[in-house]
């Protein structure tokens, strides 16, 4: 039965070509639209460690005075740790692994003499930051506790940072002169390179950063960033908010109201996610009774890696208007197509009602319209997907941070010829069965 | 005309008139909130930045020197004093390139360029001192202002407008950080501190620094726009730029501009210490302008075809179906012609035919659209929809309808009374 109605919804799309290339049109304009947007939307809120980040979850303090009101304009220094507190939940060791990090934009000073010195984005950690976050190691490894402690001066390369500055020589052992502006460049030993690694989005990044653009091309123990000053000051800048709240001067970066520290930890049952959480409003219960932290210890918070994401809210307000407006789109193109299609089936009331003499059932029109409609969702949806692609196309010449991301995944691309089936069958269903309802008799008198 | 055998057409096909209706009802909605956000966006990327936009080109500099570099060892003593000096050396080549008008060096700040640095500002000692106990400058008369900084020749070189007042003297100009002595403010928080008052002479209040206004300025836009209200709260501080990395300002004849970015670049790179020039920044204002403009260029182009698309969609549904209905009456139309119905009747009955439809979907559309812009404004800082613009939203329609119309009518005016006699 299916290969004669297939049959006859050719036959009848074919008989109507305008309509039929009128309403394949309205339902690709509004396919293409939509999943264009969606697609956007599906890269930006997507799991950048798929296999680690049910384990990974960020701790947040709020070691902010009582009366400290957060500007709805600047940074809310509660989004980061100071270094007091950071080194705190380190040394506490409660999770299986954690890390303490910030972002640094390095001058470096390459030994090639055709290289001019230039400025590059790399990231302050400590020891657990490769084996948690499952960083590959091309060759060599990452530093130990000891290193850390010590504030060694070891450094993990990226792979293209490495090839830059040694080409195709053994990077391992080789000697980094990173620098501040008239500072002495100080050497670092290279212990590991890895792949060029960046997820998307960078998680673990300051609230600061480009999410979707920015990749670290070099680790440093972190211990690096608060000891190596020089004559004329901090050896390295640091990106990311630092943003204090108190008067001390001095060390800045060790003060106590000072925020600027990222931190993970990977916690890998929901037991250990109970402890820590404890773990943290005991620590700030424990700060308040201290006279550090004035604010109830429970406002202490431990967030799942997505969770953190929406927290943060990455996705653009723009992107999520366009997505609806791309659902209004197809909403009205749907419609279109109901109305077009309705007066199409009941125009052939005559067939049908002679059918129905016949000794079709309802249920047999019913399914011969349902197979039109679906006919018109496949072209529609091929349509669609040409449109999409184009539209993703025209996403990626823009230099948004995200725009390099615009692409469909096998799973989106097959998503979209199902939309575009599932939308217009949608939208035949009311036609259709009005159509099932002509009556046989009536029809056939007035021909 | 009569309305009355319309209306008992339509109520035949009451599902269908009713799904096209509801088509045109939400075209209409979306349009018009559509058209309201595209006329916001385009307000705000026109919006001027009060300087010589066209002249200006910039080109930002880094020394990089290290202990090793003779020019690092010989000022080690006093680095910022020698920053500056090395700076003024800078300025003058800069001001040799040959269609060079000014030059100024500037921190960090420019309008439009996102790097910003800014501070609490009261019109008076006691509404400092309110800010103080509120913690708050809201409800104490204080104003977040936006801070720029440059070296002498900046008013000039920017193609500022004094409006009251003088430029900076060359003995108020003070190194890198320290606390200037006056200031030159835009007219907007002019307003804003002093309402109806002149600003001129007034001292302002920024945290322990007492500053004495001696300039007025008009327009001049902040790095950032915050919002209508705040978006023209600026000041410039005399402060000479003492930092390793700085932005040179240069203004020229608007065609000069490559060619002095390129000879800029290539005149500091033969200057002075060791220098890191980053390629990104070295641009015309223009550029500037359009990277902080380039989220809503986006916008507006995505906006201009998602109307252009559901207003084609909604042409395409009714040309469609007035088509189908023509082909459906053709017998009708014939019998009504034998009987003396004239051409302009046939045409007429299907234009006000559509007219009732879109008329229809306007009236509900202009309901959804209102309560569309509602949920916009709640989710999405957008205005409220003026009425104006359902009005017009309402003739576009119109005119859409009867177009779409036209075709379908036109042919159906043409049915001959002839085809009464056939049979189907």
């Amino acid at each position: 039965m299916f290969g004669y109605y297939l049959d006859l919804a050719l036959r009848s799309l074919k008989r109507t070509p305008v309509l039929t290339g009128l309403m394949v049109l309205a339902i690709g304009l509004g396919i293409g639209a939509s999943m264009t947007m969606l697609t956007v939307l599906h890269v930006m809120t997507q799991d950048p460690l798929p296999e680690r980040s049910a384990h990974l979850y960020t701790p947040h303090l709020d070691p902010l005075p009582i009366n400290f009101k957060t500007d709805p304009m600047g940074t809310n220094p509660n989004q980061n740790l100071t270094w007091q507190d950071a080194m705190a939940l380190l040394h506490a060791h409660r999770a299986t692994r954690q890390a303490a990090m910030a972002g640094t934009d390095s001058l470096l000073w390459p030994q090639r003499p055709d290289l001019q010195p230039f400025f590059v984005d790399g990231r302050f950690t400590t020891q657990d930051f490769f084996a948690m976050f499952d960083v590959p190691f091309l060759e060599g490894s990452g530093w130990t506790a000891e290193d850390d402690q010590a504030g060694a001066h070891v450094i993990v390369l990226t792979e293209s940072l490495a090839r830059k500055l040694f080409g195709s020589a053994n990077p391992i052992g080789q000697t980094v002169r990173l620098g501040a502006s008239y500072a002495v460049p100080q050497g670092f030993r290279v212990i590991g390179v890895t792949p060029d690694w960046a997820p998307d989005p960078l998680f673990y990044a300051d609230a600061s950063a480009s999410f979707y653009s920015d990749a670290d091309q070099f680790f440093l123990p972190l211990s690096l960033s608060v000891t190596s000053h020089s004559e004329t000051g901090p050896n390295f800048g640091l990106t990311g908010n630092i943003s204090g709240w108190g008067t001390s001067n001095g060390d800045k970066l060790r003060d106590p109201d000072t925020t600027w520290l990222q931190f993970w930890a990977q916690l890998d049952t929901p037991a250990q996610v109970r402890v820590y959480r404890k773990f943290l409003i005991d620590y700030s219960a424990e700060q308040k009774s201290l006279g550090r932290f004035q604010r109830p210890a429970t406002n202490a918070k431990l967030y799942s890696l997505m969770g953190w994401l929406k927290h943060e809210n990455l996705v653009p307000d723009d992107v999520r208007l366009q997505f609806w407006l791309a659902i209004g789109f197809l909403g009205v193109a749907m419609l279109n197509i109901v109305a077009l299609l309705l007066a199409k089936f009941l125009r052939r009331s005559g067939e049908i009602s002679v059918r129905r003499a016949l000794g079709a059932k309802r249920r047999d029109i019913f399914v011969q319209f349902g197979i039109e409609s679906a006919l018109i969702g496949v072209a529609g949806g091929l349509l669609g997907l040409g449109i999409a692609q184009l539209g993703l196309w025209s996403i990626r010449q823009r230099p948004d941070d995200y725009a390099h991301l615009a692409s469909m995944d096998p799973s989106m691309l097959i998503g979209t010829v199902a939309l575009a089936i599932v939308a217009s069958v949608l939208a035949g269903l009311l036609p259709a069965w009005r159509a099932c309802r002509v009556p046989p008799a009536l029809q056939l008198k007035t021909l | 005309m009569q309305i009355q055998p319309i209306l008992a057409t339509l109520r035949h096909h009451k599902l269908t008139a009713i799904l096209l209706t509801l088509q045109v009802a939400l075209t209409c909605a979306i349009v018009c909130n559509v058209a309201f956000m595209i006329l916001q966006r385009v307000q705000r990327i026109s919006l001027p930045a009060g300087i010589a936009e066209n002249e200006l080109s910039v080109i930002h500099s880094r020394f990089i020197g290290n202990d090793s570099d003779p020019w690092v060892k010989q000022h080690k003593a006093d680095l910022e004093q020698a920053d500056w000096a090395q700076h003024q050396v800078d300025l003058a080549a800069l001001r040799a390139i040959p269609g060079v008008e000014s030059v100024a060096a500037v921190r960090f700040a420019l309008p439009l360029d996102k790097a910003e640095s800014s501070y609490g500002t009261c019109p008076s000692k006691q509404a400092l001192d309110r800010a103080m106990q509120l913690m708050s400058m809201h409800g104490a008369g204080c104003i977040d202002v936006s801070v720029y900084d440059g070296s002498p020749g900046l008013i000039t070189t920017l193609g500022l407008h004094l409006v009251e007042g003088r430029d900076f003297s060359p003995d108020e100009y003070v190194l890198g950080q320290k606390d200037p002595p006056v200031a030159i403010i835009s007219n907007a928080l002019a307003q804003h501190l002093f309402p109806g008052q002149n600003a001129l002479g007034k001292e302002l209040y920024v945290g322990k620094r007492i500053i004495r206004v001696i300039g007025i300025v008009g327009t001049l836009l902040a790095p950032n726009l915050h919002g209508a209200s705040r978006n023209d709260d600026t000041m410039i501080w005399p402060q000479l730029a003492e930092s390793t990395g700085v932005f040179y300002v240069l203004r020229s004849a608007p065609r000069d501009r490559a060619r002095i970015l390129r000879e800029a670049k290539a005149a500091l790179l033969k200057l002075g210490p060791g220098r890191y020039i980053n390629p990104k920044y070295v641009e015309t204002y223009t550029q500037i302008r359009a990277q902080y403009f380039q989220r809503d260029r986006t916008m507006i182009g995505l906006l201009i075809a998602s109307a252009l698309g559901l207003l084609f969609v909604t042409a395409l549904g009714i040309t469609g179906l007035a088509n189908f209905w023509v082909g459906q009456r053709t017998r009708s139309i014939g019998i009504r012609r034998a009987l003396g119905a004239t051409r302009a009747d046939i045409l007429r009955y299907f234009q006000t035919e559509n007219f009732l439809i879109v008329t229809g979907g306007i009236v509900l559309g202009v309901i959804l659209a209102v309560g569309l812009n509602l949920l916009l404004m709640k989710h999405y800082e957008l205005s409220r929809l003026p009425l104006w613009y359902l009005a017009i939203g309402a003739i576009v329609l119109w005119l859409l309808g009867q177009l779409s119309v036209l075709g379908p009518a036109l042919r159906a005016a043409n049915v001959p009374p002839v085809v009464a006699t056939r049979s189907v």
